[in-house]
């Protein structure tokens, strides 16, 4: 067995984890075959994305974010983004775009071996970051296909206003589905988004039961590092299925397993003996060195008991469900509703309240290098936390994909830092409570 | 008005970050208010309409020292938030009664959340913009946004914003966008009488001068600089790109030119060009500023292009219209929207055989002799394939 292999039989996996692996592939074998078998393509973002809407027109759905991530994890990214540099991109934008554009360069093969086909429709749900929307163009510039856009507005003062939702609607209404119908040929039948719905309120319901786990001590969760996981199925090209309800039920059964026999989360290296130490993390992850990054974590018993990455595809924690009672206007606060598309000050009161509902004694910020949505900012948002919640804070500096900007050596020296700083302040806090 | 004095008292605008003209204006009547907005567009014809003047804030440039800018961004961040940041807490923005964020990208949308959290008390709004092209639905939603902005401008001032004053303020940027078009016509025409740090320079005194002040002094730059001559350099001709959000500094403008290229269009201060027309004064005011922007806005890096085989031609326009024998990409370092959208718009100049050259610039960049070389080389290739 090469060493590869014998890391990959030791590393401890949930099941519910295997269960999403067999999804993720057997889509990425749906888009293999998808023009043999009949089926269109859809392409579209992660953020705001429109799944059961796609579903009720039959689209294989494609999603170029996970390709990214998935080439990041699977260490291609760095490549990619090279072939992406010496075609003329900026080395200063964004990582994922260019990601998925050198993949394409490099002949669209997807993260199973096969190629991945040419999209028939590009639809945008342009929410949240504007990045998209060049992204959205550059692809667009490649292929001769449909495309159809959806600009979600932004929600600058913490609310979600009637003309913002009614823009969103009407654009769903008037535009989106029109295209979706025209290259699909199929009709659009609302009972079967209603039923579409049906399910996503039931995974919402228990993926944030998952998420709110973490409110135990010990945490029976990662919520960063595991937490991406669990996200993966609702974020993406599964919500709405039934397929999704159900993992969603197992994995809930599987935590609250682990809560009955007061268990910590499992790490790639088994279960985590002691919590030691509850984080909420900021920002997205880094996906090259995902394994080593989590490690420094977990080797130290940090825990990451919220995030706000894993809202980044939808912020369901404070209440929003879809509703088949409302389908089209409950997409729409969908969209408008994902995490970065929220204000900064709103940003601050939900992490926060994280700090706050969650017992964390920290609050750590991974900076993402090419990811001015997530970051420009995020040193005030910093010092606000601080300031708020008297809890130290941290701050590291990463990229999503690109392994030149990972230096595992520098995180790891901060972090280390950093955890000792919550020790001691822990420490010097459990005196004064003893005395 | 000598074309010295002119050029001067622009110069003198450009340099005064504590921005003493605008206090001036303020101190001259009693309860006048001033709305500061960053690039790349507002509706100023409503905050003029509510008898506040807009002034346009485009960062530190290359004279400002930034001391604690730095701390709220991290290197990897453009440079223009952190110079705005700066001018903000060094209290030069002090007199700004309220603060606008237009929708250009992820940093300034963030931007906006930094000025709640840190600046509270005054009016601080971002201005979203549709990228929805259909004036029933984009038009309908940005006629609604620009009705909130209204009320909020008229709970500022204590009193409506009628319909007559709309229109009244609608017919004073008319005449200030015919003024800068005859500007860039005659500097297009006439290349080496207009040079390009006078056009920036005047165009910058527009961001903070009252529009009427404006227009006159575009016009007796225009008279001016037909009483001199001014020698013709066999430079070839640019349109410059990139320059619509973070400043260049002038010494790269003056780089183009002493480089040989004149330069006979560009994107600065987008704001008093967006609109490609005259809105029309009569009829409902406000849906004629949002119909402006739906059917003959301006194209930049930040406004999505709905149909792909469209994407580049403004851009492709520009350089036929005004004869331009290059283009010169300047954009600024980790801009998302400049940097992403450059490889496109290099594509549809490829394609119709226009030259160009790019290169990346802060807003305090002090080196400029790289930028000399490349625009001097990019000059000597143009002159070469025209004798060839
Ligand atoms: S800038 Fe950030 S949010 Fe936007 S596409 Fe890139 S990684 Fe995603
Ligand atoms: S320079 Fe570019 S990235 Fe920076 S604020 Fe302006 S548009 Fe945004």
């Amino acid at each position: 067995m090469n060493t590869a292999a014998k890391e990959q039989s030791t590393v401890q996996k949930e099941q519910s984890m295997v269960l999403q692996k067999e999804m993720i592939n057997a889509n990425y074998e749906a888009l293999a075959t998808a023009h043999e078998d009949g089926k269109k393509i859809s392409s579209t973002f992660v953020p705001g994305n429109l799944n059961e809407l796609l579903m009720c027109f039959d689209f294989v759905r494609n999603l170029p974010e996970i390709n990214a991530l998935q080439a990041g994890m699977r260490k291609k990214s760095g490549g990619y983004i090279m072939e992406a540099e010496r075609s003329g991109h900026s080395e200063d934008v964004c990582t994922y775009v260019k990601s998925d554009l050198g993949m394409m360069a490099k002949g669209q093969v997807g993260p199973n071996g096969m190629p991945l086909p040419t999209p028939d429709i590009l639809l945008l749900s342009y929410t949240g970051c504007f990045t998209f929307m060049k992204w959205f163009e550059l692809v667009r510039d490649q292929y001769d296909c449909e495309t159809a856009m959806l600009h979600v507005p932004y929600q600058a003062d913490g609310k979600i206003t009637d003309n913002m939702r009614n823009f969103v609607v009407t654009q769903i209404k008037e535009q989106v589905i029109p295209a979706l119908e025209r290259v699909s040929g199929v009709k659009f039948d609302i009972d079967r988004l209603r039923e579409y719905l049906k399910e996503s309120a039931k995974a919402e319901e228990d993926l944030v039961w998952v998420l709110q786990s973490a409110k135990n001590r010990p945490s029976p969760i990662d919520a960063y590092f595991g937490g991406v996981y669990y996200c993966g199925p609702i974020f993406t090209a599964f919500r709405g299925s039934k397929a999704t309800t159900d993992y969603y039920r197992a994995l809930r059964a599987e935590v609250e397993a682990r809560i009955r026999q007061g268990l910590g989360p499992v790490t790639p290296e088994g279960v985590l003996d002691e919590e030691r130490i509850r984080l909420v993390v900021e920002g997205p992850p880094n996906w090259t060195h995902f394994r080593d990054f989590w490690k420094m974590f977990y080797d130290e018993g940090a825990v990451v008991v919220a995030s706000s990455y894993t809202k980044v595809g939808g912020v369901y924690d404070f209440g929003f469900r879809h509703d088949p009672e409302h389908p089209i206007e409950s997409l729409a606060d969908y969209c408008l509703g994902c995490y970065t598309n929220h204000s900064l000050p709103a940003r601050v009161n939900m992490l926060c309240n994280y700090m706050e509902e969650y017992s964390a004694d920290g609050f750590l910020n991974n900076s993402i290098k090419s990811c001015n949505s997530f970051s420009a900012g995020q040193l005030l948002m910093l010092r606000e936390i601080e300031e708020r919640t008297g809890k130290p804070a941290g701050f590291i500096e990463t990229d999503l994909v690109d392994p030149r900007y990972f230096s595992p050596a520098n995180v790891k020296n901060r972090l280390e830092s950093y955890f000792q700083m919550i020790e001691q302040k822990k420490a010097r806090g459990d005196a004064r409570t003893a005395a | 008005m000598a074309l010295q004095e002119i050029v001067e008292r622009c110069q003198d605008l450009y340099e005064d970050l504590d921005f003493s003209s605008v206090r001036a204006w303020k101190e001259a009547g009693k309860g006048r208010k001033v709305i500061g907005h960053m690039p790349v567009y507002v509706p100023r014809e409503l905050i003029h309409a509510a008898g506040i003047l807009p002034v346009g804030i485009l960062g530190g440039g290359d004279q400002l020292d930034v001391i604690h800018g730095d701390a709220y961004y991290q290197s990897y961040i453009c440079r223009i938030p952190r110079s705005t940041i700066e001018l903000a807490i060094t209290g030069r923005l002090d007199c700004l009664d309220g603060m606008l964020f237009p929708s250009t990208c992820d940093v300034i949308r963030n931007l906006s959340g930094m000025w709640q959290l840190k600046f509270q008390g005054k009016l601080v709004r971002y201005f979203d913009v549709p990228q929805n092209f259909d004036l029933d639905i984009g038009g309908a939603f940005y006629n609604r946004e620009l009705q909130s902005f209204r009320d909020a401008l008229a709970e500022l001032v204590g009193h409506e914003i009628s319909d007559d004053d709309l229109r009244a303020s609608i017919d004073v940027y008319n005449k200030n966008r015919q003024a800068i078009v005859e500007l860039y016509a005659y500097r297009a025409a006439e290349p080496w009488q207009v040079p390009t740090p006078e056009v920036y320079l005047l165009m910058r005194a527009g961001m903070l001068l009252p529009v009427e002040e404006h227009t006159q002094l575009i016009y007796d730059y225009i008279a001016a600089a037909k009483e001199v001559e001014r020698p013709v350099r066999d430079n070839c001709r640019v349109v410059i790109n990139g320059l619509f959000c973070e400043q260049p500094p002038l010494g790269l403008l003056k780089s183009i030119e002493l480089a040989g290229c004149y330069v006979v269009d560009d994107d600065f201060m987008l704001v008093a060009r967006w609109l490609l027309h005259d809105v029309p004064t009569d009829g409902d005011p406000l849906k004629n500023l949002s119909d402006a922007f739906i059917t003959y806005s301006a194209e930049t890096s930040c406004k999505y292009v709905p149909h792909k085989e469209d994407k580049g031609k403004f851009l492709v326009e520009s350089v036929r219209k005004n004869r331009a024998e290059g283009v010169i990409f300047a954009s600024p370092s980790f801009c998302d929207p400049a940097l992403l959208d450059r490889p496109m718009l290099q594509n549809a100049l490829t394609a119709r055989g226009i030259p160009f050259t790019a290169f990346k610039f802060a807003e305090n960049s002090g080196q400029l002799q790289p930028f000399r070389e490349q625009a001097g080389t990019f000059a000597d290739s143009i002159k070469l394939w025209s004798a060839a």
